[in-house]
């Protein structure tokens, strides 16, 4: 990574969400961390560079397709000023109006509901199609996971999208290789996840999940009245947590206390 | 009623140019003339059900008003998650257009009937659903789904069904009396509502006075009529293009157990079966015991 100043506050933003989000899944008792820590990059590059957060009806939109990393997502929307830190602090706790899954509410910043995989997309390509016959200057960003992908309504949605050439809709992969009980590559057989968004008409770009720097010159590419854009971010699924990286177990869990304090270690060494 | 719905979408897209019908490969020909005059207010999404109704969502999301159109097992049955998720639980003013209820698609065979549609939808909470029992009465349900801007599944025959002498005009969650009764009444939905009335007549030639409510508006269900209505009469029978299962005679059933003590609730309705026989609508009506003489035998065996 180039030491440039966003550079720096982007990795010190990961730095400080993955600290946080091991915090409250150990709290918690468990969670998805393996697919929350995968995503931290992506989710910085976005939420610190390329949203425009401000713009009332003609903000930028981000929908957590992967909605199962919901608490990553309230820990950003927290630190954005979105989600109001009272909530932030009792999210997915009894009594809390956040769940672990998130629901619609766009005054926290929540563009979606989610949870079961697969809708994003064509949420995301609706919201993408009323934006540009508006003429608004707004951009849609979808985050799904690689699992989520075997979802046929993601294909669906990907030829809509296409077929309507909207621009402003980004698809980000967090491509980490894993799903729930296996890895991606035992389940389905395609040799290129690329090919498959540029198959259906998409352009397409791979990049280091977890370079910051990377993402965001990738997202740069996102233009209307262009072929919408699909990122496939390879990431590692548990990435800054030696123990946890790559691991299927991790997929959904809590790190027990010996675990919390290697992983706190690692992560603020 | 398919004519119907599309002359009440040719009103409302020229008067609200956030309305948009979105159509999931469906409507050949019949949509030519709207999509010549509204190009702008027509989509095709393609054999994609589950996107017809994500993106339908995302669109209410951002201050369209689309109206989804296919026929009810697709649009309901295939993307039934869609429905749940993106629809209800978001609550997203998205009107959900199904043709082809009940058994209107007759000879295409099973997979294009809707028997378990009314119960299904029923069960969403946040749902309305509206079954309309004539042409004028989905157009009227057609501007009266946009006005709700709440979820909602309106529920259409095909064609050829007749009019029918309305008393009022048709609000969401009201049920209209058409005929005065006594002895008993009929509570009908759809189609239904023609074969009811000209049940009551035939009871009528027998001394049974049997009254007829056209219950549009299946949820929410019109509770505050029949409990007026049950102030004089012990017996309710229900009609419905629909199974027997969880359809408009389950919500009244429901209703009566909770609230009406002493009312009897006699169910007429399809078999919890699929229909394989290749028939006409008013064959398998006739088979099933939906036609008027079929009903006014139920209902007499019970008076």
């Amino acid at each position: 990574m180039t030491p440039s100043g966003p550079d720096d506050r982007l990795a010190a933003a990961a730095r400080r969400l993955r600290r946080t989000v091991l915090d409250a899944v150990h709290a918690r008792g468990g969670g998805h961390i393996g697919g929350m820590l995968s995503l931290v990059e992506i989710l910085t590059a976005l939420y610190y560079d390329w949203l425009r957060l401000d713009g009332g009806d003609d903000r930028d939109r981000c929908l957590l397709s992967k909605g199962h990393c919901a608490l990553l997502l309230y820990q950003v929307l927290a630190e954005r000023g979105l989600l109001p830190a009272a909530e932030l602090e009792h999210a997915v706790t009894t009594g809390s109006e956040l769940c672990a899954h998130p629901e619609y509410r766009p005054e926290w910043g929540i563009e979606a509901t989610a949870g079961s995989l697969g809708h994003g997309l064509a949420l995301g390509s609706g919201i993408a199609y009323a934006l540009a016959r508006r003429g608004s200057p707004a951009r849609t960003v979808v985050i799904l996971g690689d699992g989520e992908c075997q979802e046929g309504s993601v294909w669906e949605a990907a030829l809509f999208a296409a077929r309507h050439r909207l621009g402003n809709l980004l698809a980000v992969v967090d491509h980490n290789g894993l799903q729930a009980i296996a890895p991606v590559s035992d389940v389905v057989s395609w040799t290129s996840p690329a090919a498959l968004w540029s198959a259906c008409g998409w352009r397409t770009i791979e990049v280091d999940g977890h370079d910051p720097a990377a993402l965001c010159a990738a997202f740069a590419g996102v233009a209307p009245g262009t072929p919408p854009l699909a990122v496939i971010a390879r990431t590692v699924k548990g990435k800054g947590v030696s123990f946890m990286e790559d691991a299927p177990l991790w997929h959904y869990r809590a790190p027990d206390a010996a675990e919390y304090a290697r992983a706190c270690r690692e992560l603020d060494p | 009623m398919r004519d119907a719905f599309i002359r009440a979408m040719e009103r409302l897209a020229a008067a609200q140019p956030d309305v948009l019908l979105l159509s999931a490969d469906i409507g050949a020909i019949v949509f030519d003339d709207y999509r010549a005059r509204y190009p702008r207010q027509f989509l095709n999404v393609g054999v994609s059900e589950q996107q017809l109704v994500g993106c339908a969502a995302g669109m209410a999301l951002t201050g369209l008003r689309p109206f989804a159109y296919t026929i009810v097992p697709f649009l309901l049955f295939r993307a039934f998650e869609q429905v749940r998720v993106d629809i209800c639980q978001q609550r997203q003013p998205v009107v959900l257009v199904g043709v082809g209820g009940g058994v209107a698609y007759s000879t295409l065979g099973p997979t294009h009937h809707a028997i378990e549609d009314i119960a299904v939808a029923r069960a969403l909470p946040g749902m309305t659903v509206i079954v309309p029992a004539s042409p004028a009465e989905t157009e009227a349900a057609v501007a009266a789904a946009y006005a709700l801007a709440r979820p909602v599944y309106l529920r259409l025959g095909l064609a050829g069904e007749p009019a029918v002498p309305h008393a009022a005009a048709f609000a969401p969650g009201r049920g209209e009396v058409l005929r005065e009764g006594a002895d008993a009444f009929i509570i009908a939905c759809g189609a239904m509502v023609a074969t009811a009335l000209q049940a009551a007549n035939l009871l009528a030639g027998t001394g049974r006075r049997v009254g007829v409510v056209n219950m549009a508006t299946v949820k929410p269900l019109d509770t505050g009529l029949l409990t007026r209505l049950a102030e004089h009469t012990r017996l309710f029978c229900t009609c419905e293009e629909h199974s027997l299962v969880g359809g408009l005679g389950s919500a009244v059933a429901e209703f009566a157990a909770d609230a009406l003590p002493g009312v009897r609730v006699l169910r007429c309705g399809l078999p919890d079966a699929y229909l394989t026989r290749c028939d006409t609508r008013a064959g398998l009506h006739a088979a099933c015991g939906l036609d008027p003489a079929g009903v006014a035998a139920r209902l007499a065996a019970a008076l």
